[in-house]
């Protein structure tokens, strides 16, 4: 075991990748400077600036430029420093990479993975913490990882790289410097193959990014009252493990969705749906689900903290939930 | 050139019986920038189109048959009735992908050329756009990054005046493409597109030193779209030109005559080449019947690469 962070784990994977395969590049606004975080820190100086590619801030230029050198036989590895400004690249990434193996009746592949990161938590205001996720599930052709922890983040942008597809891996940047134990190798992890967490008998709680580690403590502090809750991380929302859930809802009968995204039209929509398609007759109460105000992320520092769902709001949610049951509705 | 006028004509025919189907837009007159360019390439060099395709492709080296059966949404077509007229594929031939977003398919070129500089290849990437799509924010900023990198790309404009219904006076006041690329020192240059000599000795020479590895080039191609914006346009906005005026104007009628001129094309092989492209197109016209439509499952199967 060794001692590593998200970002470490990021930047490990990035260069054992260019290191087995030249077809491996990185591009992105500094990232021959490392970036602001430094995920890409040292890879211009082993790899060379030609494979190590700093742009100018044109975020849809050099989505295109990905999508084109990945259907030309590169495999760009492009990063988007905040996703709130996947915005201004979201044609490339929807019209051209999203649909390029299909419109072409399989003729072409779109081997890029595109890395960013959202999140609040930082005091960014409204422009630089976003959490955007649900808009890329919205669109089939793409896939979509969000890594919670520094071995998954190394495990599936290792999957990312090597996948045909153009995948989009979601980062979280609070999630960057916590420090943590992990293999000297951490293996390449399927996509569609959730984790389970920690385990319980009363609640089942599917949480994304850093909710996570919101949901681990919620369910730290719930065990005092005898509640045990069961912690799943999907780590990919395209393709969703959804039968991981189903199997944990079998166990709990009472389920909590929770992300850092706003709530409404958020990703935990599309969990409650599937899961109420699938597994109706397992659950004892209705789903609830944790997120984000209807609201931008505001700035000032008291507002910022009562409008980011964590562990208090997870842990509330579970109580309620585990409140409500089938008898008492009738 | 005749066969991309003869497909482009029955293609039309075939949109108003309903055989050809959804948006299409058609490149009769500006036959002389998909012929002058493309004649030129090789299989393995890259090129990207937009909306008006259809001439790229064939030009390119895309089967009229194929690309008749996509137009009709049928199993046999370049990409297996998935794409249809605005979004051809032929990777065989280096046809890279026609993109419906305006401009869209610019930084793709590009991504092209710095893959075939970094694999070690001498491809060419080629782009073609349409006037219109110049005052899109991406194409300036892929024009920025192409020069930057110095990338083996050449940039196509067709300008036929017109983007979409609205003339070019009324989007912008940079008369020429070629003058919006000055300050990146993009060696560039403005010609006759309805002259196919003129197009194929200025892309000859970028062709050339795009194949050496250098560029950007950017050649902004005068022309005229003589059909409207799209199959079923009322054109209100323009008066259609005169027939005598057209026939000035016409890249085959130009190329006939100055090969009648100059001795080297009689009027007998210009029918007989016109009577050739025309059978070809009937035949691609029952091919592209004779196929049937792909299967449902289709959709589906195809949505991720494994």
């Amino acid at each position: 075991m060794t001692e590593t962070t998200y970002l470490q784990a990021i930047t490990m994977t990035l260069s054992e990748a260019m290191r087995a395969d030249q077809r491996v590049l990185v591009l992105g606004e500094d990232v021959a400077e490392g970036g602001p975080w430094g995920a890409t820190a040292g890879l211009a100086e082993e790899f060379g600036a030609e494979r190590v590619r700093n742009t100018p801030i044109s975020e849809a230029a050099i989505c295109g430029i990905a999508i084109g050198a990945a259907q030309s036989g590169l495999r760009p590895v492009l990063e988007i420093m905040f996703v709130d400004f996947l915005t201004l690249a979201l044609d490339q990434l929807v019209n051209q990479a999203a649909k390029g193996h299909f419109m072409s009746g399989g003729q072409l592949q779109v081997p890029l993975v595109l890395r960013t990161q959202g999140g609040a938590g930082q005091r960014g205001g409204a422009q630089h913490s976003q959490s955007l996720e649900a808009w890329l599930t919205h669109v089939p052709g793409l896939k979509v990882a969000m890594p919670s922890t520094a071995a998954d983040a190394a495990g599936l942008l290792a999957t990312a790289i090597a996948d045909p597809n153009p995948v989009v891996f979601v980062e979280n940047k609070t999630l960057y410097f916590r420090r943590e134990e992990v293999t000297e190798q951490p293996p390449a992890l399927p996509f569609g193959c959730a984790r389970l967490v920690r385990r319980g008998r009363d609640a089942t709680v599917v949480a994304l990014s850093r909710l996570v580690s919101e949901s681990v403590a919620a369910a730290n502090e719930l065990a005092g009252e005898g509640i045990e809750v069961e912690v799943i991380d999907p780590r990919t929302l395209v393709p969703l493990d959804l039968d991981a859930i189903v199997e944990s809802l079998r166990r709990t009968h009472r389920l909590v969705v929770a992300h850092e995204a706003v709530q409404h039209g958020g990703f935990g929509a599309e969990i409650v749906a599937q899961v109420q398609a699938a597994a109706f007759d397992e659950l004892d109460a209705p789903i609830a689900r944790v997120g984000a105000p209807f609201a931008p992320v505001p700035f000032s520092p008291p507002l910022e903290d009562a409008y980011l769902p964590g562990r208090a709001e997870v842990a509330a949610a579970v109580r309620a939930t585990l409140q409500r049951s089938r008898l008492d509705d009738r | 050139m005749w066969r991309i006028r003869a497909f482009e004509e029955r293609v039309g025919e075939l949109t108003r019986a309903d055989e050809v189907h959804g948006l299409v837009h058609l490149s009769v007159g500006q036959e002389g920038v998909a012929a002058g360019v493309c004649g030129q390439l090789r299989p393995d060099d890259v090129v990207y189109s937009g909306h008006r395709a259809h001439g790229h492709a064939i030009a390119k080296g895309a089967s009229l048959e194929r690309v008749m059966a996509e137009l009709m949404g049928r199993t046999d077509g370049l990409c297996r009735g998935l794409g249809g007229s605005m979004h051809l594929v032929d990777v065989e031939h280096g046809l890279y992908g026609a993109t419906g977003v305006v401009a869209g398919n610019v930084p793709l070129a590009l991504g092209s050329a710095l893959a075939h500089r970094l694999l070690g290849g001498d491809q060419v990437a080629v782009v073609f756009f349409g006037d219109g799509a110049v005052q899109g924010g991406i194409f300036v900023e892929s024009v920025n990054l192409a020069t930057l990198w110095r990338l083996p790309v050449i940039l196509v404009c067709e300008n036929n005046g017109f983007a979409e219904f609205t003339p070019r006076s009324a989007h912008t006041n940079v008369e020429r493409v070629s003058d919006v690329v000055a300050p990146y020192g993009v060696e560039r240059e403005t010609v006759d597109g309805n002259d196919v000599v003129a197009v194929r000795t200025t892309f000859a020479r970028f062709l050339a030193g795009a194949r050496g590895g250098a560029g950007p080039m950017l050649l902004e191609c005068l022309t005229h779209r003589v059909r409207g914006h799209y199959e079923g346009d009322p054109e209100r906005y323009r008066e259609a030109l005169a027939a005598e005026e057209w026939q000035g104007l016409d890249p085959i009628l130009r190329l006939q005559r100055s090969g009648a001129a100059e001795g080297w094309l009689d009027d007998d092989t210009s029918s007989r080449l016109e009577q050739d492209a025309r059978e070809q197109v009937e035949e691609a016209v029952r091919f592209a019947r004779e196929s049937p439509f792909p299967p449902v499952s289709l959709t589906a199967e195809l949505v991720y690469a494994s």
